[in-house]
């Protein structure tokens, strides 16, 4: 909301400097967004009069101008503008003005004719009115009166960020009602002013729909003329609250509402049948407003009608068929009260949203309907003429909000604040919040004003105390309460190891959008069937995703094409579930690495990082949680089917590892091999605590073997041989060279091991040891044809 | 000058000249081997007198001792050189870089989450966590947020099929955790949470730090200072200005909006930083906790904000892009 200074001055005697009053204002949580200056400053610019014009002897399109700023003397002004004409009250800059932009007016000679001056146009002096040609000031403007005092252009503007429950400041009454309590000042304000009727015409009104619209009143003014535009105060003040001036009846129900609050609604007479309904739409009924767009209305839509149809959406917009035009010479004004549930959301159901139904939605005062008519009819017959008839009010009060009286605790008050505050101050609070406290026993008694629709609880109140109290006063304290040590939280400890594992190997961290398009997605988890989001930012970000390895591959295109030709990055976030089990959220850690091994440096070769590289990376993860995985070959529609393994951890699927499918590689706009694994953080969230085992004092014995076996045998079958037929005393296992190539048959490699034993209680002899590795070796014949190697 | 004396200054002068081990040892053989000079002179002793012989032997000791002294302290003088050189051979350029891996970073989005963490920690909150794909009903209802209020327009949010939306703060574990807890309960609930608002200033997913603490005693005073010494702490500033402004959540009451100047003295400007308030009365009730004898606060935080403030970093879109530039610099 933005508001005028100047016309807040009307309602209260604000002392003091704006800065202050915006100071004020955000301390009391009307929060200050910003405050402008309602012009740019000019000097030396004057109401005057024409008051004659004459043909330029020179130029066509010139003309000389007589013109009178009260100074005594006519200037001789020459000026080009089409509207100029005798009897016109213009801006007028004298020789020494200075105009916006710091552009000075002088004497001149134009065409050969002396030019004491310039005639001023809107946009020469920067003020946002419309218009063509030269500003054309009210024919009472005084002459001689310095053009910013007459415009009051030193004026600030200040835009307010108002809260939702603090509907009642979305007009200048509300925000002086504020200022006035704040400051402690009585509220002035131009009264109620009652307009006679000169005509007896009324129209009927149908409350069919009392629990939605319970009060509406309403008044003929027959008789006006709406062809004209409104004075140029109602405009700069409209505008300075930022509503565009349109045509003088309309400015009228703006400039009311934006004085009282009370949105107002005008008809054209002739377009209306009969008398008029709050009721509920019809099926299938439809509704073109004033704005060209065509509303099917929806049965909970509350509509004012006449007789036969829609005439608009209560409390949004009005209708086009029924709206003013200039040839509108009898007016029907409508100021009602709409129930701010009944119209939540209604608005927004037809993605719109009006000055109307921002306020209503929030609550407008109920008992302020009358009054806001009274303004308007005022105004119209000030500035358009024409007779008034009666009002014709409807109330069914059984439906009005209620006011009920709400008792506060002083006892609660100090409970909820933390501070003791003087009983006199509360009452004085309460006093100027128009709360009308009584005394009770233990507190107060109040009973909120009904234009406040966000008090109701006793906390409410205990809220308005703190904030006039000023949240400033309030002492800072320190929270009491038990020494109790919470149970460490396992995830969180999890991600933070996993986190300092990965950086410590050189990785960095990202952190990707948990929404992603749909397409990435699909290409790494063809299987998935992602939760999609109903309302998207862009396609680009539409789905839920069910793996974090399109984020890092999208980051490690990003960077390569910023040139880092080595790019580690990882990420712990969540993925989600399938569609329909979405919530069913689950944390993973991913890691990418592309590029050479080692960052460039001297002394070490520099080769890409492969399947190796980034599995000693994962397994340094999982060793920093005790987690004994398997790497199982298998294939996954992302992977190179050759270079890719399942992680496995006590038989459950965790995990994958492999290398980017290179079918892939042009999806992702990436063109070297990319190492990717992902692994779920629940395996590592339950780690085991370590139980020690007894350090053998006996030495330990070692006997590397070296066998042959086809090609196919794994690794893995190899060392698992092994582990189940070695005996107990078997304490490590080493792979340590794996060999192809001459002096090894085609079609098979030669594998070497080293087996370390050690017993609990004794020395092991060699011929134990011996025996124990031959039976070993025999197995390995026995299950993979392995031979060893001569 | 005797014999003798010539011959221990020839030896104690061969011995100092001696360039090398082998030439010392050359030395050493010439004067003291077995058929060595000192070592013919100590063989002559018999032919004196027997009355002149023990003089005459403790002349010949003191000049081999001498000629020892001076091999000795040659070959020192020698091993010690060489010992020199060859440290000298081994000398590196120390300047030159490490070798090996290079540490990366951590986000810092995931630091400052992680500071965050560790200063309330320390003041006996709790990490919790809830889902980020959630009901209407821990969003929003519990939170006394009807539907159609108009605060739901204050948090445009991302719905997905079957009445389930992203979360639009952190706020939906308080109502999980109250729901499930008995207090006193002091917890921090850090997360992503999601609004649908995508411009400079605004990223669709960010994160959030929620904090409540529900007790039989808890006053806006001790929200205050509490937040006061938090601030303080994570911005390592002991006099950093705050201020508490009115402000409003459907779910705290009275609810504050909290600045901290930022800048200079002289030259600076208000910056929010989190919301806060006394937890509303009806958002115990819908969990089943007695108001009249509990009450609480809450607060959410920014972690964005606060990590842009305490960085200097000028624009939000830095933090998902993922540029190993801008990571680097947190490291």
């Amino acid at each position: 909301m933005k508001f005028s200074v100047e016309w807040l001055k009307d309602w209260v005697a604000v002392p003091g400097s704006v800065d202050e009053l915006a100071e004020r204002l955000t301390m009391a949580g009307l929060e200050v967004e910003g405050i402008e200056s309602a012009a740019p400053v000019t000097s030396g610019v004057f109401v005057g009069s024409v008051v004659d014009v004459q043909p330029h002897p020179n130029a066509d399109r010139l003309r000389v101008c007589q013109v009178d700023t009260g100074a005594g003397e006519l200037h001789q002004i020459v000026c080009g503008a089409p509207n100029v004409r005798p009897g016109l009250r213009v801006a007028a800059a004298l020789p020494g003005a200075v105009l916006p932009g710091d552009f000075k007016i002088g004497k001149a000679k134009l065409r050969g004719v002396e030019s004491g001056g310039m005639l001023c146009s809107a946009d020469e002096l920067k003020l946002d009115i419309e218009g063509d040609g030269l500003l054309e000031l009210p024919a009472d403007a005084p002459v001689g009166m310095a053009l910013p005092d007459y415009l009051k252009l030193n004026d600030s503007i200040i835009e307010l960020n108002v809260t939702p429950n603090r509907g009642d400041c979305l007009g200048i009454l509300g925000i002086a009602r504020e200022v006035a309590a704040n400051y402690r000042l009585p509220l002035a304000g131009p009264g109620l002013v009652n307009v006679e009727s000169g005509i007896s015409d009324t129209l009927p009104i149908t409350l069919s729909a009392p629990e939605a619209c319970p009060r509406f009143a309403g008044r003929i003014v027959r008789g006006i003329n709406a062809d004209q535009a409104s004075p140029l105060w109602m405009q700069e003040r409209l505008r300075r609250c930022g509503i565009r001036p349109i045509s003088v009846v309309v400015d009228i129900t703006n400039y009311v509402m934006l004085e009282l609050g009370q949105p107002m609604h005008a008809y054209d007479m002739r377009l209306i049948d009969g008398g008029i309904h709050a009721r509920y739409a019809r099926p299938n009924e439809c509704l073109e407003l004033l704005d060209g767009q065509q509303l099917a209305l929806n049965p909970q839509t509350l509509v004012i009608a006449d007789d036969r149809k829609a005439l608009g959406a209560a409390g949004i917009m009005g209708g086009k068929a029924s709206g003013i035009s200039t040839s509108t010479t009898d007016v029907f004004l409508e100021s009602a009260f709409f129930a701010p549930l009944q119209l939540a959301g209604e608005a927004r159901r037809y993605r719109m949203h009006t000055d109307a139904s921002h306020r209503f939605e929030r609550g407008v005062d109920f008992s302020g309907q009358r009054r806001a008519l009274e303004r308007a009819t005022e105004l119209v017959v000030k500035l358009c003429g024409g007779q008034a008839g009666p009002i014709v009010e409807q109330i069914v009060d059984e439906h009005l909000p209620a006011r009920n009286s709400i008792d506060v605790r002083q006892s609660r008050v100090t409970q909820i604040i933390g501070c003791s505050i003087d009983a006199a101050e509360i009452d004085q609070i309460l006093s100027h919040l128009g709360l009308t406290p009584e005394r009770t026993p233990d507190g107060w008694r109040v009973i909120p004003g009904p234009a406040r629709f966000d008090l109701t609880l006793e906390i409410d109140i205990i809220e308005e105390i703190a904030r006039l109290y000023g949240y400033d006063a309030i002492p800072s304290a320190v929270p009491r309460g038990g020494l109790n040590i919470g149970m460490a939280n396992g995830a969180s400890d999890a991600d933070r190891r996993v986190r300092d594992v990965l950086v410590d190997r050189g990785f960095y961290e990202a952190i990707t959008y948990s929404f992603i398009d749909s397409e990435s997605n699909l290409r790494i988890d063809p299987a998935s069937n992602p939760e999609q989001l109903l309302n998207p930012i862009s396609a680009e970000m539409a789905i839920m995703r069910t793996t974090i390895w399109p984020g890092l591959l999208k980051a490690a295109r990003h960077n390569r094409n910023r040139q880092h030709e080595r790019v580690r990055l990882f990420e712990v976030g969540p993925v989600y579930g399938n569609a329909g089990a979405g919530s069913a959220q689950s944390t993973l850690v991913a890691g990418l690495a592309c590029g050479p091994v080692y960052p460039l440096q001297w002394g070490a070769s520099s080769s890409a990082a492969d399947f190796f590289d980034l599995k000693a990376d994962l397994e340094s993860v999982l060793q920093a949680f005790g987690c004994d995985a398997a790497f199982v070959p298998a294939t996954h529609p992302a992977l190179h089917p050759g270079q890719s393994a399942r992680i496995e951890i006590y038989g459950k699927s965790v995990g994958w590892i492999g290398s980017l499918h290179p079918g892939l590689r042009g999806e992702f706009d990436l063109d070297q091999p990319v190492m990717l694994f992902e692994l779920d953080m629940s395996v590592l969230q339950q780690r085991p605590v370590a139980k020690a085992r007894a350090v053998s004092p006996y030495p330990s014995v070692r006997r590397d073997i070296n066998v042959v076996v086809h090609d196919g045998v794994t690794a893995a079958a190899i060392l698992a041989t092994i582990r189940q037929r070695a005996p107990a005393q078997l304490r490590d296992l080493q792979l340590f060279d794996v060999y192809r190539g001459q002096g090894i048959e085609s079609g098979k490699k030669s594998v070497t091991l080293g087996l370390i034993f050690q017993a609990s209680s004794s020395t092991l002899t060699d011929a134990y040891v011996d025996e124990t590795v031959g039976s070993i070796v025999a197995g390995l014949g026995d299950e993979l044809g392995a031979v060893l190697r001569a | 000058m005797s014999e003798l004396d010539a011959i221990v200054e020839a030896a104690v002068a061969e011995a100092t000249n001696a360039n090398d081990k082998a030439a010392l040892e050359a030395v050493r053989l010439q004067y003291m081997g077995r058929k060595g000079v000192l070592t013919e002179q100590l063989k002559s002793l018999g032919k004196l007198p027997p009355e002149e012989r023990p003089a005459a032997g403790q002349r010949i000791n003191d000049a081999k001792e001498k000629v020892t002294g001076a091999i000795e302290g040659r070959r020192a003088a020698l091993e010690q050189s060489a010992l020199e050189a060859a440290l000298s051979a081994e000398r590196i350029d120390v300047t030159l870089p490490g070798r090996g891996q290079q540490r990366g970073g951590l986000h810092p989005i995931s630091a400052t989450m992680q500071r965050i963490e560790d200063l309330l920690g320390s003041a006996g909150f709790e990490i919790a966590t809830g889902p980020e794909i959630e009901d209407d009903f821990h969003n929003f209802e519990a939170l006394n947020i009807p539907p159609a209020h108009p605060a739901r327009a204050m948090q445009d949010t991302f719905y997905l099929p079957g009445g389930m939306l992203l979360r639009t703060h952190t706020s939906n574990v308080q109502i999980r955790v109250m729901s499930n807890r008995k207090p006193p309960l002091r917890i921090i609930a850090p997360g992503r949470v999601y609004r649908c608002d995508y411009d400079q200033t605004h990223s669709p997913m960010f994160h959030q730090v929620e904090g409540l603490l529900v007790d039989e005693v808890s006053t806006f005073a001790d929200l205050k200072g509490l937040l006061v010494s938090f601030m303080r702490a994570f911005f390592e500033q002991p006099d950093l200005r705050m201020r508490f402004r009115p402000s409003y959540f459907p779910f705290t009451e009275p609810s504050a909006e909290v600045d901290i100047w930022f800048g200079e003295a002289g030259n600076g400007r208000w910056m929010e930083v989190l919301g806060c308030g006394m937890v509303h009365p009806a958002v115990l009730q819908n969990v089943g906790i007695d108001s009249e004898r509990y009450s609480g606060f809450a607060f959410g935080m920014g972690v964005e904000r606060l990590t842009m403030l305490r960085h200097g970093i000028a624009d939000l879109r830095a933090f998902y892009e993922n540029d190993l530039q801008f990571l680097r610099q947190f490291a």
